[in-house]
Parts: structure tokens; C-alpha cells; sequence
């Protein structure tokens, strides 16, 4: 065949000699293996394709084995991994389709648009699936909130997303933040939307029916976010800089068109296959599609819409271009898609087409330019399974005592703290910059357990959330990995909805090093037992390695998009107290458990020794017991106990009601600090109206759930009292607490 | 009584402005696309928020060209009811049908949130079902909501009454806490606020509705009047 080699490319020759393979993150023995599938050597564009293709960000070459941990599959669920988005169904012919994914190495150079394009690329996998996206949500790290680079990265990820997300109009309903040294540097920015689908319109990413046109649909390609897929599965050093054209710009109101014009494309039913390019652009998209077919295709490079003068085949191959997607349809149907998108204002342009021989070949000003094996690229790429080792620190935190620092005797003073304490206090300054009520479905907003969104002309809803405090999986991998999966669920459940399934995003260090993939491992059999356990299988996610750079590792963090179902919108419950006179229960039982609390860090300044423990089927237990409460109508506010302990958790429910609150704790055999801000899992204050209080209280130790009546709403006061005492170990003005909890975040923003 | 629900590439609110007359008022409605010639069917002109055009250039500065606004213009002139909620408040003070202009927030950055609004002028034809100075929850989400006017145009709309809603606590900086005005006939509204976003308690206030229910009687009686007439 011939080879067209552009004056600035090097050779096939030259890539073998000067292993210039190795720039794009392939190793000596990849190199070796494409070129035994390609049966010669690849050129420069082939080498590029090959390279993104086998990044960790397309094929999980270092993941793969962990991921096959998960479960997967269940009676509700109607499309696993593997498609642009996991699928379940909600009963009606309905079905609610999800994905979390995470765009932290952009975002750590180029903030706005990184998190932007992170947003538009989860929306467009959503859409591709044939849904309509209904809600967004987030799951960020930063580090200290103090450094200006901290604060300057905060706030423009925080513009990004409300740049994106408010234009093409999906409501950017719930997330969570965490602020951590250990990921100064390396941010973390996960995406997750949420959107819906009617059985029957369910697509898949397929290349069917050789000979069948394909259709590039979107804004001309450019020059941006070339080898975004393989800077994304690099650390992040110096010259990360340098590589801010690696980042893609975005565009949301072209988006909002592409999104239209394809949901319509869907709807008239012509649509044979349709995927987004996402990572890795044309190339990923195509080959996915022909591989998923079992067929190849052919792309028509000179067709393809370019924004530039005199781009490459290695350069459309690769760039990252936002807001573009493929499709295929039988030649018959081709003039019904070109008016569709016409009419949106939105370029389509026919540039391949499917072909029997199971090769991409590319074509460009009459020559091919590229020929592959298909199979090759998607499938062939080698596993790999890292050796593991138990790290250093986490033998050295057995022997931590966490009670070893002096009890701290002025509580209303650490539950300041705790409360200022940016991880915990409120993110209004963060949510009121997204537009949280377009699409007017959002019953419960930013800032209660979960957020839940109605689904009009039904009395069903979505209550969905985002969880992990990487703390506690830093200090015991397997653990955390069910706390995050737990505490999703328990954040669901205390919504009034019904945990449905879980997407992952598995964020770590570098895989190469032993102690992070041990991290990694143990991570993924904490959170795949829990899900097994609590019924909420794996749909999908996202794998984000080599978060680290000169400083370190970030903390491991598989962060849970967790979905619930709300059967009817009665049953939909906030975390603010709501009214005088209201019974507190306490379910669960507090053990002495301070390690990877907030309490630790804000008042001790440390993260160490081990997290709480977790026993999952106490947790299954206290999740279908209130959960069957509150489809019963007896509770009037429920919340569960995360960081800030029992302490904080009053507080919250104090703040959101605006109401004060009575607790007498009864013997604890606990000290005061201990009792208030041990972070033990498996708990959850509800309350009820004073005369269901006994009932409630009935029903939930029926179930075999440790359970109190711990004290009354009412007042403007947060008092506490313990074992029987008669001097308040906290007492602190509702209206004070309020000010500490909504100033902490703007102030430092100032 | 029959509703059009104004579609531009990058309205994001028209299917909320659609919702909100269904459920709302159970009238009929239809989107109808920004290339629109004839607007002769309808008898309210809703132009809903969103980011026409991407907000390129200055918010609504594109849509005010687009064909259907010289139909909304006529509609306007012949008394039939055009309501322009954010961006739809921008694109009307584009196209000139409102005076002033929308700059962008004081804060500089987004805000959503309720707000409480004080009902100014309870004659307009969206206003009937409110009492005078009645306050009414209803949320905002805009980066561009910052109302300004000269001092000139300011006096003349205090004179006409032409403020419709004030904030009692502004959120972006407007000029006399405007977050809503209407033209001198009082046909044509243009507000910031997302009456649309308040219709039932489910979604935090059902203060919007009476905007809706407020439309719908005044037609009536104009309706009633003309074929008694």
C-alpha cells in the first residue's frame, strides 16, 4: 500500500529506530505486539491510533482485571458495563440510564474547561444512549482550601461546570466536595448524569449492515485535546503545562444542538448505531463501534469537517473535539438525517462506511493512510496485573490509638470547627452558581442527603447522590471502599427512594507502584462486597489512575454515583428538622471510632489510624428498616451520620430546619468528644411527630436495629446532655451555628 | 385560549414554560420555532429562558434578529400578551420591546436561588391574581439579570408603572431593585424570575401559578366583553 508521509511525520522507520512509540506512553513490548498484528511496521498515524487505543483510559489495561470483581448484572439491570452508560430499569417501561467520569488531569491544568468538557462528555454519553439527560452531578477534591492555586482551581472547575451544565440546561442537582492536602495538585473532578429512556429506545454503539453509510455529526475538528486519552494515563508533572493544548475547549450551546438533533435522530427510530467521541475522538468511536458490530470500517478523512488548514490523518484521528458524535443508517434513511439536522443548525457529513473485512482503513486525498486490524486495537491490547504490597503506613497505623489525643472539653468549639471545616460546611457558594431547577423537576435540592428529581406525568422519582471520603479509604482500602458504597446507599434511602445500582469512579494513584495497586484492590473488593450485599450492582464507570505527582499520591477515592427510586413523591425526605415537638431517633450504635474522622483532621490536625468498621449486613438492615418507615409515613426528617459525627449530623438537621433541638444521651460509656464526633457507621437520626415517636421506635428495633429516643426539635438552641447529666456538654445557638457553617466557604473565597 | 411557547437554538426553558401552561392552566400550547412567519394563531407569546444562541455576543443580541421577532413585535403592537422570563426578558429589551438593558451580575457568577418579590403592579394583565405590594417566592438563575436604565427611562417607568416586580433583597445589583417591568400598554412583560419554576409545591413554591391563572382571566374577559359586544 502506499504510504503518505507528511513532511513534519516521522517514518515507520523512524518510530521503530528513535522509539518515538515511547512519547505516547507505549512501551518496548506494545511496540512489539502491534507490529506482529500489523504485520509490518505502523506509521505514524497507526502508531498514534494504536497508542490511544491501548491507553489506560480506553482499554483499562491496568484495571481490567479488578473491574471483573464487580457485579454487574441483576433482574432490574437492562445494560451493564460496556456501552456509553449502564441501564436500569424503574417499572413503566421506563428506564433510568447513568454514568459517572471523571476529567482530573485537564482540570488540573486547565480548570474551566477542563470541567467543562467533563460535563459535556458524560452528558453526551447519556444522550448517545438514546436518553433524555435529566440531572448532573459532581464529585470534586481539592486540596487545603488556602493555597491561591487551590482556590483558583476551586473556583474555576466550579465556573466550568456551571458554564456547561446551565447553558444546555440540565439541572446540576447534587455532589459532594472534599478538601484534602493530599490532592494539592491533583484535583479531582468526576462527572455523573442522569438521564431517561423508554425501553424501546435503547441504542447501542454498534457499525451494523456492511456497506451502511457512517455520519460524522458536530462542529469541524480541530487541533485540541490531541492524546488527551493518553496524557490522562500519565502523572502529572512540570510538564503538564506545557500540554494545556492536550485540553479541549467546550462548547455547551452546541452541545445543546448536537443533543437535540440526535435525541430526534433517535426518535424517528432510523438510527442502526450512534456513540459519541469521547476520549481518543474519531478513533476510539469508530473502532468501538465496528468492533461491538464485528465488522470494519472505512473513513473518508478528506470528508470529515475540519476547522483548520491542512490537518493530518494523525490529527483528526486524534483530536479530542468536543461535541461530536457518530452514526450509522441505511443509505434509504440518509436524507430523513440530513434534514433533521439541517433543520438544528448542526453539520452532519457522511465519512465512512462499514465494511466486511474487519479493518479500519482510513483514506486521505485518495491514499490509505491507515489499515488496522480492529479486533487489534479493541481487544487486543495486553492486561496487565501489577504486583501489589501492603504499604508501609497502613501496618504503622495499626498500632494507633485514636484516643490518644487529651479529650477535647470544649465541644461547641470543635463543633465550630468541624462545621468550618470546608469538607463539611455548606457549598451554597458552590451550588447556587449551578442552575439546580431547569427541566422543573427538582424536588429536593443541593444540600440534603441526596437530591431527587420527579419524573413528570408519574409519582415515581430519581433520588440520586455522590459519595467516598477518601480518608477512610487511604487508612483501610477495603473499608472505605464499603463505607463510600454504604454510605451512598444510606444517603438514598434517607431520601425515600430505594437503592438501584451504583457507576464507579475509581480514582488512584499510579498503578505501577505495588502499594497503590494494593490500594486498588482492596478498594474494589470493599465496594464490590457491598454492592453485593446491598443489591446495587456495578452499571458502569470510569478509571482514573496516575493522580499524582512530585508530592505524592492523591488518597484512594472510588467515588459511588449512586441511583434510587422514589416510588411515590410522598415518600420524599429532607434532612431538616421539621418541627417543634418532633421525637430524635438515633439508629445504630456509636463505638469509640475517630480515625479518618473530621474531627481528627480539623481538631487534631491528623489522618491516621483506622477508619470506622462497617458490618454490611447491620447496614442492609438499617437501610430496609428506614426505609420502610418512611413508606409508611412515620418519619418527618431523616439524615444520616457522616463526617462530623452525631455532632454534626445535629447540626445539619438544626441549620436546614432552622429550628433548634433537645438531646439527652443516655450511658454512651463514651467520652463527650468521642460520643458527639466518632464517625461509626450504620447510623441515622429520623424524626417523628410525638405521637408516632414509640411507633417509629417499634418498628425500627423490630427489625433488629439498635434504636433511641434521644430528644425533642424545638427551640433555637442545639443543647446536649449526656448520661443522665444535667449540664449541657454542648449548647450552642442554632443561628450561630448557621453563620459559622454558610460564612466558612465564601470567607475563604474572598 | 391558545398559548406559543418560543423555541430558539438554545432555549432551555421552553419545555418548562410548556409544563407550566399544561398543568398549570390545561390551555392549549405549541412550541413554535424561532424561523416562525406567523404568530396569527396565538394568544400569548411566551419567550422563555435558556441561552439563545449560546449568549454569544450579549444575551439575546442574535435572537432579537431571528424571523420570528418581527412577528412578536406585531403581536405586541395589536395587544396580545408576550411574557419574556430571563433570557426572554434580555431578548425583549434586545429587540427594543422593553427599555433598558440586562448586565451581568454584580457578583460576576451565576446565581440560582428563590427570591422574595414584591409585587409593584398588580394591573397588568400577569399580575391580576396578586395583591398589590403581595410578596411572592420565586427563584432566579442568571448570570446576566443586573437590570440597568438611565435615570430618564428610570423616572418615566416609575411614572407609567411600569415596574411590575422589585427584589426585597437584590441579588445582581439592579437598578431599583428591578426584577421585572412591562411595556407602557402593560402587554408585554419582561422578568428575570422564573414564574414557570414556582407552580406547585413539589418544587418549592406554587407562587408562580397565579401569573398563568392571571394571563388566562384577563383574556376571559377581554374574550367575554368582545362577544358580548
Amino acid at each position: 500500500m502506499t504510504q503518505q508521509v507528511s513532511a513534519k511525520e516521522p517514518t515507520a522507520e523512524q518510530i521503530a529506530e528513535q522509539k518515538i512509540y515511547s512519547q505516547f506512553g507505549v512501551s518496548d513490548s506494545e511496540y512489539e505486539l502491534i507490529t506482529s498484528f500489523m504485520g509490518r511496521l505502523p506509521n505514524y498515524t497507526e502508531i498514534g491510533v494504536f497508542s490511544v487505543m491501548w491507553s489506560e483510559h480506553c482499554a483499562y489495561k491496568n484495571s481490567k482485571p479488578l473491574l471483573g470483581r464487580f457485579p454487574t448484572s441483576g433482574p432490574r439491570v437492562l445494560m451493564g458495563p460496556g456501552e456509553g452508560a449502564g441501564i436500569v430499569d424503574i417499572g413503566d417501561n421506563q428506564a433510568v440510564v447513568f454514568k459517572i467520569e471523571s476529567h482530573n488531569h485537564p482540570s488540573a491544568v486547565e480548570p474551566y474547561q477542563g470541567a467543562a468538557t467533563g460535563v459535556g462528555g458524560i452528558i453526551r454519553d447519556i444522550f448517545s444512549m438514546g436518553a433524555r439527560p435529566v440531572a448532573l452531578l459532581n464529585s470534586l477534591r481539592f486540596g487545603k482550601l488556602e493555597s491561591d492555586r487551590v482556590k483558583y482551581l476551586f473556583e474555576h472547575v466550579v465556573s466550568g461546570i456551571a458554564g456547561y451544565g446551565n447553558c444546555i440546561g440540565i439541572p446540576t442537582v447534587g455532589g459532594e466536595i472534599m478538601f484534602d492536602d493530599s490532592y494539592d495538585g491533583n484535583p479531582l473532578v468526576n462527572a455523573m448524569c442522569v438521564g431517561l429512556i423508554d425501553h424501546d429506545k435503547i441504542q447501542r454503539g454498534v457499525a451494523k449492515g456492511v456497506g451502511n453509510p457512517v455520519f460524522y455529526v458536530g462542529p469541524p475538528t480541530g487541533r485540541d485535546g490531541i492524546h488527551g486519552a493518553t496524557f490522562a494515563s500519565v502523572e502529572l508533572s512540570e510538564e503538564s503545562e506545557a500540554k494545556r493544548t492536550a485540553v479541549q475547549v467546550g462548547d455547551p450551546f452546541m452541545e445543546k444542538l448536537v443533543m437535540e438533533s440526535c435525541l430526534e435522530l433517535i426518535d424517528s427510530g432510523i438510527v442502526l448505531g450512534i456513540q459519541d467521541m469521547g476520549a481518543a475522538g474519531l478513533t476510539c468511536s469508530s473502532a468501538e463501534m465496528a468492533s461491538k458490530a464485528g465488522n470494519g470500517l472505512e473513513l473518508y478523512l478528506d470528508q470529515v469537517p475540519q476547522r483548520e488548514e491542512g490537518m493530518t490523518p494523525y490529527e483528526m484521528m486524534l483530536s479530542e473535539s468536543q461535541e461530536r458524535m457518530l452514526f450509522v443508517v441505511e443509505p434509504k434513511d440518509e436524507a430523513q438525517a440530513q434534514e433533521i439536522f439541517d433543520r438544528w443548525g448542526v453539520i452532519c457529513r457522511k465519512v465512512g462506511k462499514v465494511t466486511d473485512d474487519g479493518r479500519l482503513k482510513l483514506f486521505h486525498h485518495g491514499e490509505v493512510v491507515g489499515d488496522m486490524p480492529v479486533k487489534a486495537l479493541v481487544d487486543e491490547c495486553p492486561i496487565y496485573r501489577k504486583p501489589s504490597a501492603v504499604p508501609a503506613y497502613y501496618e504503622a497505623n495499626a498500632c494507633v490509638d485514636t484516643l490518644r489525643y487529651e479529650e477535647v472539653k470544649d465541644l461547641g468549639g470543635a463543633l465550630r470547627k468541624v462545621l468550618a471545616s470546608p469538607t463539611v460546611a455548606s457549598k451554597a457558594w458552590v451550588y447556587n452558581q449551578y442552575d439546580y431547577m431547569v427541566r422543573t423537576s427538582t424536588a429536593v435540592r443541593p444540600g440534603s442527603d441526596a437530591a431527587v428529581v420527579t419524573i413528570h406525568g408519574t409519582r415515581k422519582g430519581l433520588a440520586m447522590t455522590t459519595d467516598c471520603n477518601g480518608r477512610y479509604v487511604y487508612l483501610d482500602p477495603e473499608v472505605g471502599g464499603r463505607i463510600a458504597v454504604s454510605e451512598a446507599a444510606r444517603n438514598i434511602v434517607c431520601s425515600g427512594a430505594k437503592p438501584l445500582a451504583i457507576t464507579d469512579n475509581l480514582n488512584f494513584g499510579s498503578p505501577e507502584k505495588p502499594e497503590i495497586f494494593w490500594q486498588m484492590e482492596r478498594a474494589v473488593d470493599g465496594m464490590a462486597e457491598a454492592c453485593r450485599v446491598l443489591d446495587t450492582p456495578v452499571i458502569g464507570g470510569n478509571v482514573s489512575l496516575y493522580n499524582e505527582n512530585a508530592t505524592g499520591a492523591i488518597y484512594p477515592t472510588p467515588v459511588v454515583g449512586m441511583v434510587g427510586l422514589v416510588e411515590d413523591t410522598d415518600h420524599i425526605t429532607t434532612q431538616g428538622f421539621k418541627q417543634e415537638g418532633d421525637a430524635i431517633l438515633l439508629l445504630g450504635t456509636t463505638f469509640a471510632e475517630l480515625g479518618g474522622s473530621e474531627f481528627q483532621y480539623a481538631v487534631h490536625g491528623v489522618t491516621e489510624g483506622r477508619p470506622p468498621a462497617l458490618d454490611l449486613a447491620a447496614e442492609q438492615k438499617l437501610l430496609d428498616a428506614v426505609l420502610a418507615a418512611i413508606r409508611g409515613g412515620l418519619v418527618t426528617s431523616a439524615h444520616d451520620l457522616s463526617e462530623g459525627g452525631l455532632a454534626g449530623a445535629l447540626a445539619e438537621s438544626c441549620i436546614s430546619g432552622k429550628i433548634g433541638a433537645n438531646v439527652e444521651l443516655a450511658s454512651t460509656g463514651l467520652r463527650a468528644d468521642v460520643a458527639l464526633f466518632s464517625e461509626s457507621q450504620s447510623r441515622i437520626l429520623l424524626t417523628a411527630k410525638s405521637g408516632q415517636a414509640e411507633e417509629l421506635k417499634a418498628a425500627i428495633a423490630a427489625s433488629g436495629v439498635p434504636v433511641a429516643i434521644i430528644g425533642t426539635v424545638g427551640g433555637d438552641r442545639l443543647r446536649v446532655t449526656l448520661d443522665g447529666g444535667s449540664v449541657a456538654v454542648l449548647d450552642e445557638a442554632v443561628s450561630e451555628l448557621t453563620t459559622v457553617w454558610e460564612d466558612a466557604i465564601p470567607c475563604l473565597m474572598k | 385560549m391558545k398559548f406559543a411557547v418560543l423555541v430558539f437554538p438554545g432555549s432551555n426553558c421552553d419545555i418548562d414554560c410548556y409544563k407550566a401552561v399544561e398543568d398549570s392552566l390545561g390551555e392549549p400550547v405549541d412550541y413554535v420555532w424561532h424561523t416562525a412567519t406567523d404568530l396569527s394563531a396565538y394568544d400569548c407569546i411566551l419567550v422563555p429562558g435558556g441561552f439563545s444562541y449560546g449568549d454569544y455576543l450579549r444575551c439575546g443580541a442574535i435572537s432579537r434578529f431571528a424571523p420570528v421577532m418581527a412577528e412578536v413585535a406585531k403581536a405586541a403592537e395589536q395587544g396580545k400578551f408576550v411574557l419574556g422570563i430571563c433570557n426572554g426578558f434580555q431578548i425583549l429589551t434586545e429587540a427594543g420591546l422593553l427599555p433598558g438593558a440586562l448586565r451581568r451580575n454584580m457578583s460576576m457568577k451565576f446565581r440560582c436561588h428563590d427570591t422574595v418579590l414584591k409585587v409593584v403592579n398588580n394591573t397588568t394583565p400577569f399580575t391580576i391574581d396578586y395583591a398589590k405590594d403581595e410578596e411572592i417566592v420565586i427563584p432566579i438563575a442568571h448570570g446576566e439579570g443586573n437590570y440597568y436604565c438611565d435615570e430618564e427611562t428610570l423616572a418615566s417607568l416609575h411614572a407609567n408603572n411600569q415596574i411590575v416586580f422589585q427584589y426585597s433583597d437584590n441579588p445582581n445589583g439592579s437598578v431599583a431593585d428591578i426584577a421585572g417591568i412591562c411595556n407602557t400598554a402593560g402587554n408585554v412583560v419582561g422578568m428575570m424570575p422564573h414564574p414557570e419554576r414556582a407552580v406547585s409545591s413539589l418544587l418549592g413554591s406554587e407562587d408562580g401559578k397565579r401569573m398563568f391563572t392571571s394571563i388566562l382571566k384577563t383574556w376571559r374577559d377581554r374574550y367575554d366583553a368582545a362577544s358580548i359586544r
